[in-house]
């Protein structure tokens, strides 16, 4: 479909801290002022369960709030994985913690970006910033958003309930950035 | 422009609300509204205002009546089912002429149904849904930054009217989160002084609000022939309706709310494709705007229909539009909502099918 927008799916486990994800995308992305709309799963979640939020970036205005076909998908766990690969667009991105999926996408035309965030946050030092260090990998490797706007976003989000928090969430982040590799389409010739 | 902040819809719509001097609410939990008493329960007490948890929706409508006698600005939102239950407050206080807010988050009915969006309470909202001869003014907002300001000037038209005003929301449009600039509140219409409210009356002839008027041909005769000029006011003067790109559109599509948010997104896509398509949204549903409707039926070959339930705001467009032109129709209850594409479908069939008709005439 011919679009200006970019619409991201980001799915895990419930408790994984998914809507926070989308929270400090769609933050980053009104700090540089562009049209954003975002939506959580609601309903009957549960810690355990599965969880998705939607992220919707434009510089134009957005029609559509929902994301049937994204372009690109941030996804911490292997049912995410398995539920959401057949949905995104040809050619598009897709984000892989890589601690918690062992295998690869079963898709060859889909750009691939390898992170250990569960194994990296644990090395930060908080298990519960694995999504961070899953924005980290996911700003580094596309050109989405500034890294400057989601450390803005993430120091907004956190300063003021808790400066220690800006701190790890911030080294989760360049951690993220720093130990994630991008791959081609392995489809490509 | 001011700074933009990230809001959900359900949070936009009680900041506008803060903003605008609402200093009451009551309300009882229900999802997809529960961020509008969470949100309440913590701005109230910071402005000196009043937030109540009722131990029910009827409760609570009921202490928006009190509320609004007093002469505060006042509020209360639920959900479809919670919103049933308040019809009889809403019929009191549009009875009594007594302004206030009352916001319906639409989720999928009938009975208690589901926790998915949903547009099925267009006839509750529009047509009554409480006994009596009366109306509520009811407003669709299709983003954001619009629940924020006509939040706003509900409050406004609500004191100026001395009638209840409905933001007629859904699940999608209260759990999104988009940026929206919170603008400083200034009325919209010169506000007349509230000389029928109880605020103690020391000093003056005591005042009464009540909704029982017994005496049948000068009592409740009367007053319901006032309510009825009174509504034929509200009708010349305070129906809004967007048109996006229906100048030259052979199909326009009638949507509102979140629903012609879409639609404006399915315009685009025909647009790129060539097909000739419009968009016709009514900001209010009641005063429906008859007039742009029918307008827009004489230039346009058809006009599609668009909503999430099985067919009730298209009564009102075939109203308006009078047999001027086909009005097809596309739509679900119970939690459906469409897609760009699948209205796209829709207007190529139209458009297909219009073809094969004008060939047949040949």
């Amino acid at each position: 479909m011919d679009r200006q927008e970019t619409r991201i799916i980001i799915a895990g486990f419930g408790g994984q801290g998914i809507v926070l994800i989308g929270n400090v995308i769609a933050r980053a992305a009104v700090i540089e002022n562009k049209n954003v709309v975002g939506m959580v799963s609601y309903g009957a979640e549960m810690r355990g369960g599965t969880a998705n939020a939607t992220v919707v970036i434009s510089d134009d205005e957005i029609f559509n709030p929902f994301v049937s076909h994204p372009d690109m998908v941030i996804i911490l766990n292997q049912p995410s994985l398995d539920r959401f690969e057949p949905q995104i667009e040809k050619d598009g991105l897709i984000l892989m913690n890589t601690s918690m999926i062992k295998r690869g996408p079963q898709r060859t035309d889909l750009k691939c970006i390898k992170v250990d965030a569960t194994q990296i946050a644990q090395e930060v030092g908080n298990l519960r910033v694995a999504n961070i260090v899953s924005v980290g990998a996911f700003i580094e490797h596309t050109n989405l958003l500034s890294m400057s706007s989601i450390e803005q976003a993430i120091e907004d989000l956190f300063s003021s309930k808790n400066p220690k928090l800006v701190e790890i969430n911030l080294k989760a982040l360049h951690s993220g950035a720093e130990q994630s590799h991008c791959l081609q389409p392995v489809g490509r010739t | 422009m001011g700074k933009k902040i990230l809001l959900k819809g359900n949070e936009v719509m009680c900041e506008a609300a803060v903003q605008a001097g609402c200093r009451f609410f009551a309300g009882y939990p229900i999802t997809p509204q529960n961020e509008v008493p969470e949100y309440m329960s913590k701005r109230m007490p910071q402005v000196s205002g009043v937030f109540v948890q009722a131990e029910s929706e009827i409760a609570a409508i009921n202490m928006v009546f009190g509320a609004s006698a007093s002469g505060v600005r006042c509020m209360t939102s639920s959900s479809s089912p919670g919103i049933s239950l308040k019809q009889e407050g809403i019929s009191y206080i549009a009875g009594a002429e007594l302004p206030c807010l009352i916001a319906n988050v639409q989720r999928g009915g009938p009975g208690l149904g589901n926790i998915r969006a949903s547009q099925a309470d267009y006839f509750q909202a529009v047509k009554g849904g409480g006994h009596g001869d009366y109306r509520v003014i009811v407003l669709a907002p299709a983003s954001l930054q619009e629940i924020y300001n006509l939040t706003m000037n509900a409050f406004d038209w609500a004191d100026y009217y001395r009638n209840p005003v409905m933001m007629l929301s859904d699940g999608i449009s209260g759990q999104m989160a988009e940026p929206v600039e919170i603008l400083p509140y200034k009325p919209i219409v010169d506000l007349p002084a509230k000389d029928y409210i109880l605020d103690g009356c020391k000093g003056r002839k005591p005042r009464v609000v009540k909704t029982l008027v017994l005496r049948p041909t000068d009592g409740l005769v009367t007053h319901n022939e006032h309510l009825q000029e009174k509504y034929k006011c509200i009708e010349s003067e305070l129906s809004l309706c967007e048109e996006y790109e229906t100048a030259d559109a052979e199909i326009v599509i009638a949507a509102y709310g979140i629903t012609a948010r879409i639609a404006k997104g399915a315009v685009r896509l025909a647009r790129k494709k060539g097909l000739a398509a419009g968009l016709i949204r009514p900001i209010t549903l009641w005063p429906f705007p008859s007039d742009a409707f029918a307008d827009v039926a004489e230039t346009a070959r058809q006009i599609l229909t668009v909503e999430m339930s099985h067919g009730q705001f298209i009564e009102d467009v075939k109203l308006a539009v009078n047999g001027t032109c086909p009005v097809e129709f596309l739509g679900k209850g119970g939690g459906w909502y469409p897609t760009e594409e699948i209205i796209l479908e829709k207007i190529e069939s139209m458009v297909a099918a219009s073809v094969t008709t004008a060939k047949g005439e040949l």
